[in-house]
């Protein structure tokens, strides 16, 4: 894609997300020797595969205007599904990956009928999404249930080797296919028309007859499909199943989608600007873990100062584009 | 008086409260009862007043700001970080008597308003939406509160301390006095003088609210430090009760607890009323609720599947959309000709 020049106030928190991505890797890179490899690089895609997958789906529910703080929850109830199915019922991972999918697209699709059926307030609806997901992950066991599998064995550690030395793992493709089919649906499709038009006025995509109903609960079942995804990305990390798995996750996702430059009101936003979102989030981490005496909880003090700069940058840009337009 | 009854918002909370109090009856014939032991009033009401009291007090802040449209997702980093500095406060000044107590309750509320003002200032003047703005203190909150204890559990021994969540003033728990003192407050800022009238004026429509004459920005600014100043006082309360900070899990889900308290009360999420009583109610049933798992034995960790059911139950209740599907379908077959009437002279 050709980019024109000047840049549309809507793409610049986008080049403001890959500039700040480029100039921390370029500070990591100067600070620290052995930082600029490119596996340092590919471990940033390979730690945080599932929350790139899960970043997709929420970028969608954004962009239409609502959130989904269910998707922590899902990670640690399909984690939970899948290891109590292949573990104690002693099924094939034939029958637990479509179920594990299934599980997540429905509590997704549930959410989204509730939110257009009976209008109510996304945030409340994915909050008792939320509890319930990790309360059924209770249900099934309390305690950690390990999985030891041929097949989680080979997702795990099935290294695709590129660039010489360095490698991804099959959770990287997952994700990154994940992201070009997002992509798509996003730019190429009725859908993701739709799902801009909702997030700009829903009153408007009404009146011009759009499909509002069915798109809002296509949105929240491809975020719990995503959500779903990104459990089994996780379970195949962990190789467990656990309640407390991927604890305040929803978070760390809206944060990465904002840091994106995806606007909270809805109407504006891009798939790929939530990938450097989290790829900016992984970066904080490595440079934390290579600064080596700062504390972890330096992570969250530093993800709240750039969500700041963020919202502000995103304030001025969409101050400035109200007074362009009342001018002229 | 029946029909003002079925009309009013607060008729399901109270139905659900009451409903979930007779369960525990079921289970425990003396759950009511209230002893007198030691100059102390005993009993499981007490009990869910006195450990209800952190959450009934941070979801009477969250209801102005809700009612102003906004939300303030920070409460629970801000419960840490109050509990953090309580803390410290107590345990860094080597002093006898009270004065630690008051320097550490003075210090610390001076802060939480702070940290509400930042929230207030990043919404009214920036004009940032409220839940992305305290979303910033909400992940950067906790971190603050790690750095403040150095990542460690500290422990008070300091026994002054423990009397804001542990004490007993007239047989009755500290606590309780605490959050009817605010409650008192709130209720008499909104219904006496005419600032809950401004609230709910700025939450329906700030821009028109401004061209009227008022300055929305600072009713704005001062809701958000209310609601600091009282994720203050729950955190002090909560670190009382255990006696330490830990920056990593005090008030943890809190705000969504508090914001669930508020909606199940009968406050609507976008702004412009809201209903005090029915918060406080809100935040008994889940207090209540929590109780109930514990004492008549169901699992603890099935605690949230049931919590998730009632707030899907509650809010069913409340939506206009749901209650005409489910009922509306009945009372237009019973009064159909009634209504069909009435049609006429409405249009």
């Amino acid at each position: 894609m050709i980019q024109r020049l000047p840049l549309g106030y809507k793409q610049l928190p986008l080049v403001a997300t890959v500039s700040i991505f480029i100039l921390m890797y370029g500070f990591g890179s100067f600070r620290y020797t052995g930082f600029l490899s490119s596996q340092v690089f590919l471990n940033l895609l390979i730690d945080n595969s599932f929350l790139i997958v899960l970043a997709v789906g929420m970028t969608f529910v954004i962009i239409s205007g609502g959130i989904d703080l269910s998707v922590g929850s899902v990670i640690a109830l399909t984690s939970m599904v899948a290891a109590s199915l292949t573990m104690n019922a002693n099924l094939s991972p034939l029958i637990v990956v479509p179920i594990c999918l299934l599980v997540g697209s429905i509590i997704g699709g549930v959410q989204g009928s509730l939110i257009h059926f009976f209008n109510l307030q996304p945030f409340i609806v994915t909050l008792a999404g939320m509890f319930l997901a990790r309360g059924l992950s209770y249900v099934i066991s309390v305690e950690t249930i390990a999985i030891d599998h041929p097949f989680f064995d080979f997702m795990a550690n099935t290294r695709i080797p590129i660039l010489g030395d360095s490698f991804i793992t099959i959770s990287v493709l997952i994700a990154l296919i994940i992201v070009i089919i997002a992509v798509f649906i996003g730019h190429s499709t009725k859908f993701g028309r739709n799902v801009y038009a909702i997030g700009g006025s829903e009153q408007s995509a009404n009146l011009m007859g759009l499909p509002v109903g069915r798109t809002k609960i296509l949105i929240y079942t491809f975020s719990g499909f995503c959500a779903s995804v990104g459990g089994l990305i996780f379970t195949f990390y962990m190789r467990s199943g656990y309640g407390l798995h991927a604890n305040g996750m929803e978070l760390d996702t809206i944060a990465a989608v904002v840091i994106g430059g995806t606007l909270l009101t809805g109407g504006a936003g891009y798939v790929a600007g939530s990938l450097f979102g989290v790829l900016i989030l992984g970066i904080i981490q490595t440079i934390i873990v290579y600064e080596g005496t700062l504390s972890s909880w330096w992570t969250k003090i530093a993800i709240g100062v750039l969500l700041l700069l963020f919202i502000v940058l995103q304030r001025i840009i969409v101050i400035r584009s109200e007074k362009k337009q009342n001018s002229s | 008086m029946v029909n003002l009854l079925m009309k009013s918002k607060l008729l399901w909370p109270i139905v659900v409260l009451v409903v979930i109090l007779l369960i525990n009856l079921i289970f425990d014939p003396s759950f009511f009862s209230i002893d007198y032991r030691n100059g102390k009033l005993v009993g499981s009401l007490v009990d869910i007043l006195n450990r209800g009291a952190p959450l009934i007090l941070i979801s009477i802040g969250m209801t102005l700001v809700i009612a102003t449209k906004g939300i303030d997702l920070s409460v629970g980093s801000v419960i840490a970080m109050a509990g953090a500095i309580g803390a410290i406060t107590v345990t860094s000044i080597d002093g006898e008597g009270l004065g630690p107590l008051f320097i550490a309750v003075g210090l610390t509320l001076i802060v939480s308003i702070i940290v509400g003002g930042w929230n207030g200032i990043l919404v009214s003047r920036i004009g940032v939406q409220p839940i992305v703005a305290t979303l910033i203190l909400m992940v950067a909150g906790r971190g603050i509160a790690q750095l403040i204890t150095g990542g460690q559990i500290t422990t008070v021994y300091y026994d002054p301390y423990q009397f804001l969540g542990g004490g007993y003033l007239f047989a009755l728990p500290f606590s309780i006095f605490i959050v009817t003192f605010v409650l008192l407050l709130a209720l008499f800022l909104t219904r006496r003088t005419s600032l809950g009238l401004f609230i709910e004026a700025v939450g329906s429509n700030p821009e028109a609210s401004r061209l009227a004459g008022l300055n929305s920005k600072n009713i704005m600014m001062m809701v958000y430090m209310f609601s600091g100043f009282c994720a203050g006082v729950g955190g002090l309360i909560l670190s009382s009760n255990v006696m330490s900070a830990d920056g990593n899990n005090a008030g943890l889900w809190f705000e969504l607890d508090a914001i669930l308290a508020v909606v199940i009360g009968g406050t609507s999420l976008m702004g412009g009323r809201f209903n005090l009583m029915g918060t406080l109610i809100g935040a008994l049933i889940i207090q209540s609720l929590t109780t109930t798992i514990y004492s008549i034995g169901v699992p603890a960790e099935t605690n949230l599947v049931i919590k998730a059911v009632v707030v899907l139950i509650v809010c069913l209740l409340q939506s206009p959309e749901f209650r005409r599907k489910i009922f509306g379908t009945d009372k237009v077959n019973k009064n159909r000709v009634k209504k069909e009437s009435e049609g006429v002279t409405l249009s």
